[in-house]
């Protein structure tokens, strides 16, 4: 299923991501993943919850390296460079592939310098009223915060909060953005703006997303990633099933498993 | 009314019920009550029984230096100077240590360190060893709070035999090569404030500690989150992040822990040195308001002038310990004001 993608010239992947074992501690988390992210599109990650498509995620930025016991057979490239070796700090790597959350979590501090932590802990020196603006304006909240950028982040919306997380991320100029179920705790008029923002930002970004909601992955996705559970070896083991475009995946599925899940029979 | 119901299950509450919950809310309202009446009793006693020492000698009392029972002198400026002294000198320390062992347990050093040993002997997903990180932990959390179950006076024995053998070295070479700083303007012959801020600060140290830790549990994961994805060292994401997140609560901590180390006693009356004297040398003996009011509470038996002039003095103490609560309850009201919607 993986061979069709490989026939691109490497330089249109940015990342290269294959796990063959992934556990936490003792407990084997994924199994057989291998999902190349190719340059300038949205490739969403689906399944049923449990099948690590999170894990695979933070995978991608090593976010995971902050859970002790974590550790996985296989590689992660980035731009074709190893981003798990030893030379490797996971903190330039964080610099380069940004991430969104699940929850909008800003910091307990102005929007302003939400924006602006990035720019700092990189010891950037230059206009950072201009980056605030434009990286506001990306993210498509420059006109309702824009006379208060004083306030505390936490004073805004649910909504707006997730797009100052978005602001935020993409104010350090990344090449990847990962973004982890970014909509699941926002409000459908909420989700539609970041839906319609990420079609914006991939003209500039490679996006990566986690969801579970199909018709979000179809709305957004170029391609899509279907993680299912197996739960045969008594654990609850995420594996890849099926990796393709997006139109493939939820029209002509070609693994069983695909096809029940996204018709809803889903056991 | 009752009302009819056709449910075997559900049913109003019976007499019985409803004269428990009658009697049991009276009973917590007496109770809360009496915990209220019992602190204003106990300020107005004090304040009733220290009428005769403030008419007799008003706001010159906490101005003046002579304590001279004899004389029927009374001043307790070198106390007020001596617990505020005390106090901020172990605050300070107390805060620094506190703090730093809030972090170290919390932020996964003392854990990460282990693990990494542990990695290194190839045993860190071993069933038992793996335990190790969070077991030590707990000990040291454990240990760290331990402190606060030892009595005051074995803190005071401890600081006598121990602490002040231990630094009197160090501090008399201080102050031989560099009297003219005035800070090691006196020797240290014996007690001082040197040595009771020390034992203080271990004492508080504890409270700082345990509260700080609370604070910095009760910052979402989810900020630390975002600022590891940003690209932000741990360093960065403890400076920029937690500890401005976490301050309100830390504060709190100190605020307590500074009226915890004002009214201290035992320990204070054991190290202080009893001496009657403004200075700001750090081995310089004085007194503290607490040491001074155990010291004379045993002499002052029938004589009702030194009863007022110690409740007055007693007041006086009362008097700092409030303001300083409501002073940090004010800053904490204030500081975790930014904090709303955060959780």
């Amino acid at each position: 299923m993986i061979q069709a993608e490989k026939n691109g010239s490497s330089n249109d992947y940015v990342i290269d991501c294959d796990l063959n074992e992934l556990y936490y501690g003792s407990f084997k988390a994924v199994r057989d993943t291998r999902v190349p992210i190719k340059k300038g599109e949205v490739t969403a990650f689906i399944g049923p919850s449990g099948c690590g498509k999170s894990t695979v995620l933070r995978c991608l930025n090593r976010m995971n390296d902050l859970i002790r016991g974590f550790r996985f057979e296989g590689h992660v490239q980035f731009r074709g460079r190893d981003i798990y070796h030893p030379s490797v700090d996971p903190v330039a790597v964080r610099r380069y592939i940004g991430m969104v959350f699940q929850q909008p979590n800003p910091f307990a501090m102005s929007i302003y310098k939400n924006i602006t932590y990035g720019l700092r802990i990189n010891g950037f020196r230059g206009n950072y009223d201009e980056v605030v603006e434009k990286a506001l304006r990306g993210a498509a909240l420059w006109d309702e915060v824009k006379d208060k950028l004083k306030q505390s982040g936490l004073s805004l919306s649910g909504g707006q909060q997730q797009r100052l997380c978005i602001a935020r991320a993409i104010a350090v100029e990344p090449e990847v953005l990962l973004m982890d179920e970014p909509c699941s705790a926002l409000d459908p008029i909420a989700t539609r703006k970041v839906e319609e923002l990420m079609a914006e930002l991939k003209k500039k970004y490679t996006i990566a997303i986690v969801t579970h909601n199909m018709q979000q992955a179809q709305r957004v996705a170029d391609r899509t990633a279907f993680l299912y559970v197996d739960t045969t070896e008594g654990g609850r083991t995420g594996y890849l099933v099926e990796f393709g475009e997006t139109g493939q995946i939820f029209e002509d599925p070609r693994e069983q498993h695909t096809r029940d899940y996204i018709s809803g029979q889903f056991s | 009314m009752e009302l009819e119901t056709a449910s075997e299950i559900s049913r109003p509450p019976s007499a019985f019920q409803r004269t428990s919950d009658r009697v049991f809310r009276a009973v917590s309202l007496l109770f809360a009550w009496a915990t209220i009446l019992v602190v204003l009793y106990i300020v107005w006693e004090i304040g009733g029984q220290s009428v005769p020492a403030l008419e007799q000698y008003g706001f010159g009392f906490l101005t003046g230096q002579t304590w001279d029972p004899n004389r029927e002198q009374y001043g307790i400026l070198p106390e007020i100077w001596g617990t505020m002294y005390s106090s901020l000198l172990a605050l300070l320390i107390g805060t620094v240590f506190g703090v730093a062992v809030a972090i170290f347990l919390n932020e996964g050093y003392l854990g990460g360190a282990t693990y990494g040993i542990l990695k290194l002997f190839g045993v860190h997903l071993h069933p038992v060893y793996s335990r190790l990180p969070s077991a030590l932990e707990n000990l040291l959390k454990n240990l760290v709070e331990l402190l606060a179950a030892i009595p005051s006076v074995v803190y005071g024995l401890w600081g006598i035999f121990v602490v002040i053998p231990l630094i009197r070295p160090a501090c008399n070479w201080l102050h031989e090569n560099m009297e003219w700083f005035p800070l090691f303007s006196t020797p240290l012959s014996g007690p001082g404030m040197l040595p009771a801020s020390l034992v203080l600060a271990i004492m508080i140290l504890p409270t700082i500690a345990a509260i700080s830790r609370d604070a910095l549990v009760a910052v979402p994961p989810k900020l630390r989150e975002a600022s590891y994805g940003l690209g932000a060292t741990r360093w960065e994401t403890l400076l920029a992040v937690i500890l401005p997140t976490a301050a309100g609560g830390i504060f709190g901590a100190v605020v307590l822990a500074f009226g915890r180390a004002l009214g201290e006693t035992m320990a204070l009356a054991m190290l202080v040195g009893n001496a009657n004297r403004i200075s700001v040398s750090l081995f310089s003996p004085g007194n503290t308001l607490a040491a001074l009011l155990a010291n004379n509470f045993a002499e002052a038996g029938g004589d009702e002038t030194k009863v007022a002039v110690l409740m007055y003095a007693g007041l006086v103490l009362m008097a700092i310990t409030l303001l300083v609560n409501m002073f940090g309850a004010f800053i904490l009201q204030r500081s975790t004001a930014g904090l709303k919607g955060l959780n």
